[in-house]
């Protein structure tokens, strides 16, 4: 049983930097960004592309964030350049990222089995399970120290302005399109790391690995948003910390789904409903109290 | 300071809604005047400060501040002379940042917002020395979000965070219409002692006609994107309110 709960905080810390990303385009920015279906697929494929061709684990990871930043970097130019609404900009490179995706890979599916992998390349425990937890925990860690900075530092201000208040912004010397390709280049490398770390904890990379993921990652940032409001939380720092722990939520009830034995096709119509009983139950109190 | 030569600015051009809103208005402003602006609506007041602003595009004429012809710049760009106080109180900050993120921002309209953090204890007791100026109250609320606070205190402390900065240009599009009449009389008269104490440039719109009366020293009215009065120093001096009621008999 304590296994079950382990894997979930497992996967749960896996999908953290891709939450952290989804908090940065939804909570900062105001923007849906669709395009984390995408890029989260294009780490995992960069990773097996690159893990194939013998490369250690630790320099595959900043080719993954880049290409993830490279693919956020597309969504916002055609949303701030071109003006085509976000959702649509996104659904475009994700939609573009699935060809690809699959030219990386060259095939719709890459075990990992016999590659190196970023959680044994560093023995701290002997068993598997505790030495994945520990690596994915310091990553994971470190992230959310450097972004909790990056937002108190007077970039971070300007971008959490940018999302609140574009009016002010433009007047206070900002350039909100520069911010905003910045801000969504930061979530889709998130996004990417996130697919690195997954691959290689499932030991491969398949082409349809991304679709829905981005719901996954709303559903932690909702599930932070709720309990923000519930335990009063304003420190920035303490949201990140939040939204990981909306991530492991969100893996405990998928994986309690599944012990107690529905069937795995129902997976995503369980996400998709979980996701959407975040989302209503407040609304729906809210109306029941007004009478 | 500002320079404005021959602007027109049409809306929906060569469509049915064609609009004029200023026809061919030259306009010269010198350093630290005080223009107030007034003119029936649809008159182009607002055109106007959004064209010195950036915030529009103007379709001929050219605008030069302080000698740079800034006539092709985004408005982020003009942020380097002008600060702007907004007739919705909401405009001017970001509500769900702390006071303190706020003027932190403000702080550094004219520079880059590098990736160190500003708001350190020294930057925190500027702030709190400037907030203490207006006597609302708010000291103790610096590290609150800006959405607590009311609209006058807003806006009276938009137009504080507009001197943290260098500020040349000062351009308040009717700041006191969304407010009651005390948190508007503490708004104009921090706007006059700006100018008079750091010689600002400033220009104002109003549809207060006593204020308009009261405060700056020059006064021009616009009609159908025209300008219809330009009263300088010594007539405005004299310039009584009923003088200034007549005009939009």
């Amino acid at each position: 049983m304590s296994q079950f709960y382990l894997t979930a905080l497992q996967l749960s810390l896996c999908l953290g930097p891709m939450a952290m990303g989804i908090y940065i385009t939804m909570k900062v920015f105001n923007i849906p960004d669709i395009t984390t279906d995408g890029s989260y697929t294009l780490g995992a494929a960069v990773t097996a592309m690159l893990l194939m061709h013998h490369w250690p684990a630790l320099a595959v990871l900043p080719v993954c964030m880049i290409a993830g930043a490279l693919a956020g970097i597309c969504t916002a130019l055609i949303h701030t350049k071109l003006r085509i609404d976000a959702l649509l900009a996104g659904i475009l490179v994700m939609t573009g990222l699935y060809s690809i995706n699959l030219i990386i890979l060259g095939r719709s599916n890459i075990p990992l089995i016999n590659t190196p992998a970023i959680f044994n390349s560093f023995p701290f425990f002997k068993n598997d399970l505790y030495n994945q937890l520990f690596i994915s925990a310091i990553i994971v860690i470190i992230l959310t120290l450097l972004l909790n900075y990056l937002l108190k530092t007077d970039f971070g201000i300007a971008m959490r302005a940018t999302g609140n208040n574009p009016i002010m912004t433009k007047s206070l010397g900002i350039n909100n399109d520069i911010i905003k390709i910045l801000g969504l280049a930061l979530a889709n490398a998130l996004t990417a790391l996130s697919g690195f770390l997954v691959s290689q904890y499932q030991s491969f990379t398949d082409i349809n690995m991304g679709i829905g993921i981005v719901i996954t990652g709303l559903g932690s940032v909702l599930i932070a948003d709720a309990l923000r409001i519930w335990i009063n939380v304003t420190n920035i720092g303490l949201q990140i910390v939040l939204v990981l722990a909306g991530s492991f939520l969100f893996q405990m009830v998928l994986a309690f789904t599944l012990a107690m034995g529905i069937d795995p096709n129902f997976l995503k119509l369980v996400t998709a409903s979980f996701v959407l009983l975040i989302v209503a139950l407040p609304r729906v109190s809210r109306q029941l109290k007004r009478g | 300071m500002i320079s404005l030569q021959n602007i027109r600015k049409i809306f929906h051009k060569g469509k049915e809604n064609e609009l004029t809103a200023l026809e061919n208005l030259s306009l010269q402003i010198k350093k630290g005047e005080f223009v107030v602006l007034v003119g029936a609506n649809g008159s182009g007041k607002t055109t106007l400060l959004n064209i010195i602003g950036g915030a529009e595009k103007l379709t001929s004429g050219s605008i030069t501040i302080n000698g740079t012809d800034v006539t092709q710049f985004p408005e982020y760009k003009r942020s380097k002379w002008i600060a702007r106080v907004f007739q919705n109180p909401n405009n001017g900050t970001a509500p769900d940042l702390t006071i303190l993120d706020n003027f932190r921002l403000a702080a550094l309209r004219t520079q880059r917002k590098n990736l160190t953090i500003g708001t350190d204890a020294a930057f925190k007791k500027k702030v709190l020395d400037k907030i203490a100026t207006l006597g609302m109250g708010l000291e103790n609320k610096i590290n609150q979000p800006m959405g607590n606070l009311s609209g006058g205190q807003r806006q009276a402390l938009t137009l504080l965070m507009s001197v943290m900065d260098e500020t040349d240009i000062l351009l308040l599009d009717e700041p006191t219409a969304a407010l009651d009449p005390k948190s508007a009389c503490v708004v104009l008269n921090l706007a006059d002692k700006f100018n008079k104490d750091f010689g600002i440039t400033t220009m104002l719109i109003t549809h207060n006609l006593k204020d308009a009366q009261q405060y700056g020293n020059r006064l021009i009215q616009l009609q159908e994107g025209k300008i219809l009065r330009d009263i300088n120093t010594e007539s405005k001096v004299k310039l009584l309110l009923p003088d200034i009621y007549e005009w939009f008999g």
